[in-house]
């Protein structure tokens, strides 16, 4: 599937989509007096990559933690695949298909890469105390997983660093890492939040390249990113978020020229550069 | 100085009784603590679960020794239930002053008059499997020159080390699965363990009552040692006393908490005997200190010793220095 998914879409917030995966409806979440999220209704186009942007403090992290069951919702429902997902504890999202990584990386520090990595298959026989003393019952088991985490790390170009420990490898290796290790759980959607934050820029292009190559392979990403070279580069959708709401989607032209985002970003302007959101969509 | 009884008994703590008691308290530690870093202040509690559920069945309904062992096995899982439900779920904190708590409510009410029937009060309970020495297959004493243990002491080596061997292959295989995987994963980011689809509660608790049972058969081979069982011997310190060997050997490393075991209970011996053994030869007067606060002075001196080791080799005697320096991250 190509862009011309969103071919029929309109680009306003809460448009329906053609293969929704993931939608949500009257989605709140308050803590305290503020309001970190609050989106009347939102649609996901499966086997794609949606971009989620958004200035700092705009909920998109707890946009995250709310799909993915990190965080309890205030009010509203969402549905993965049509089926309702409040209440469900995270680890069961995640066994669903939906899978996030975390802003502030969660590499297991005292843990191998290769380890990190293991740790992320699902299915897992010797994960069971009784069967784990039994190596027999999973010792193939965990050559193929091995084997799968091993060619994963060289995608992600962390294979020379398999035997360190996670706590060794640099900011930017963390992210590589911990998307690698979310991979490994057979994700059919994966909620990126800010991957390529802090990752050394010779390897944002190649990473760039992965993201596009798991849409291939059939996956959704949903990912939040600042840098709006990156999010041009391979979303082929883009949702704002403001102030916990969706202000505007569309495709990343339709995007630039949407004056609410650009009052949001002027609104707010600390943390972005506003020199690389495309003000000017016939620029490129 | 009489450095010959002086290293008798050093040499006799760290193999006998206590040794062997804490050892599998602290394995069962390492399981909660080292591997899944989950903070039971209440070991004692378990311990006295093992001991009193042993001691209960045998002198209330005349089990024999094996049924019931498992009956206060039992009873350590239904408490790491009860404990790590609640719990759990919440952050580490709340575990550790459940727990803390837990164990002090158990040693009192198994102190109390009003179960002293069933519990023996504050006398606890005597009489607990005289066939524990009554099946001794070994029929003299062994004389090592500087050491000697009688045919007793002997049996209960070979039983208890056995089952600390046991504890610690059980471990050892564990650890290096899958499922120890899941827990040394908890212990760095449990959230991160979530989103990989990981039931981390059910993990949480698996490793509570396993580390817990560990802890009842510490209970339960200081019952058939003593074949008696105080209250008081699970006081709060005693728990306390199992953090401190392992960490003294080393957290996460299958051999630490045995080895740190033997090593606090050689220490504790060792000052005791020596300050009882220069007051008696005054090179310590009197009036500084005498036999009794000798007692409480060996405390003192491990703690200081302790501090001294977590200045100058933090992972223990053998934890991982190199893992122990990913901490600053
Ligand atoms: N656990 C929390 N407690 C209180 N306020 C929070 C919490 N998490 C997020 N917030 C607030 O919610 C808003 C949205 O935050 P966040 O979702 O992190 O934004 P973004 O990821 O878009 O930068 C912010 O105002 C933030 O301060
Ligand atoms: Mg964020």
């Amino acid at each position: 599937m190509t862009t011309d998914a969103f071919d029929q879409v309109e680009p306003r917030p809460g448009s329906p989509k053609r293969d929704t995966i993931l939608s949500v409806d009257g989605l709140v979440r308050r803590f305290g007096g503020i309001t970190a999220v609050d989106v009347d209704h939102l649609e996901i186009q499966a086997n794609a990559i949606t971009g989620l942007i958004g200035p700092n403090g705009a909920g998109k992290t707890t946009f995250f933690n709310l799909i993915t069951g990190f965080d309890e919702v205030t009010a509203g429902t969402f549905q993965f695949k049509g089926e309702p997902l409040e209440g469900v504890p995270a680890y069961k999202v995640a066994r669903k298909g939906l899978v996030r990584t975390f802003q502030l990386t969660k590499a297991l520090s005292k843990l191998s890469v290769i380890e990190n990595m293991k740790l992320g298959a699902v299915g897992q026989t010797g994960e069971n105390p009784f069967k784990a003393l039994v190596r027999p019952l999973w010792g193939s088991q965990e050559r193929e997983i091995e084997a799968r985490a091993d060619e994963l790390l060289k995608r992600f170009k962390l294979y020379e660093k398999r035997d360190d420990y996670a706590g060794e490898l640099s900011g930017g290796q963390r992210k590589l890492l911990e998307m690698a290790r979310a991979l490994m759980a057979d994700p059919e959607v994966i909620c990126l939040d800010e991957p390529m934050a802090g990752v050394n820029p010779a390897l944002t292009q190649s990473l760039l390249q992965h993201v596009k190559e798991l849409k291939d392979e059939g996956l959704t990403v949903v990912f939040v990113e600042h840098d709006m070279d990156v999010v041009r580069d391979i979303s082929d959708w883009v949702v704002v978020m403001a102030e916990g709401s969706i202000i505007a989607e569309g495709t990343h032209a339709s995007i630039g020229k949407n004056q609410a985002v650009i009052d949001a970003y002027l609104g707010t302007a600390h943390e972005i550069d506003l020199g690389t959101i495309e003000l000017d969509p016939e620029k490129h | 100085m009489n450095w010959s009884i002086i290293i008798e008994s050093t040499l006799e703590a760290m193999v006998t009784k206590n040794a062997v008691v804490f050892a599998l308290a602290a394995i069962g530690l390492n399981i909660h603590y080292g591997y899944t870093g989950l903070l039971n202040f209440g070991q004692a509690g378990f311990m006295a679960a093992g001991a009193y559920g042993t001691g209960i069945a045998i002198t209330q309904w005349g089990w024999t020794i094996g049924p019931a062992a498992v009956f206060g096995i039992v009873l350590s899982v239904l408490l790491a239930f009860f404990l790590g439900l609640p719990t759990l779920r919440l952050r580490a904190d709340y575990l550790a002053i459940v727990t803390i708590a837990a164990a002090e409510i158990i040693r009192r009410i198994v102190k109390s008059t009003q179960y002293s029937e069933v519990t023996g009060g504050s006398g606890g309970l005597n009489g607990i499997g005289r066939g524990f020495y009554d099946n001794n297959p070994i029929d003299s004493g062994l004389d090592l020159g500087i050491v000697s243990f009688s045919e007793r002491e002997l049996w209960f080596m070979v039983v208890g080390w056995g089952v600390v061997v046991l504890c610690m292959v059980l471990t050892y295989l564990l650890v290096r699965s899958p499922w120890g995987r899941v827990l040394k994963a908890i212990r760095e980011d449990e959230d991160a363990v979530r989103s990989l689809g990981k039931n981390v509660t059910w993990y949480k608790m698996q490793s509570l009552i396993l580390g817990g049972a560990f802890g009842a058969l510490g209970g339960i081979m200081l019952t058939l040692e003593q074949q008696s069982v105080q209250p008081d011997q699970f006081f709060t310190p005693t728990t306390f006393f199992a953090f401190t060997a392992l960490i003294l050997g080393g957290a996460g490393r299958v051999f630490g908490p045995v080895v740190g075991s033997m090593l606090f209970w050689g220490i504790i011996q060792f000052t005791d005997v020596s300050l009882r053994q220069a007051i008696a030869n005054d090179y310590i007067p009197t009036w500084l200190m005498d036999g009794v606060q000798a007692g409480q002075v060996r405390f003192i001196i491990a703690g200081g010793l302790l501090a001294a080791l977590m200045i100058f080799r933090q992972q223990g005697l053998f934890g991982n220095k190199r893992e122990v320096a990913l901490d600053d991250h």
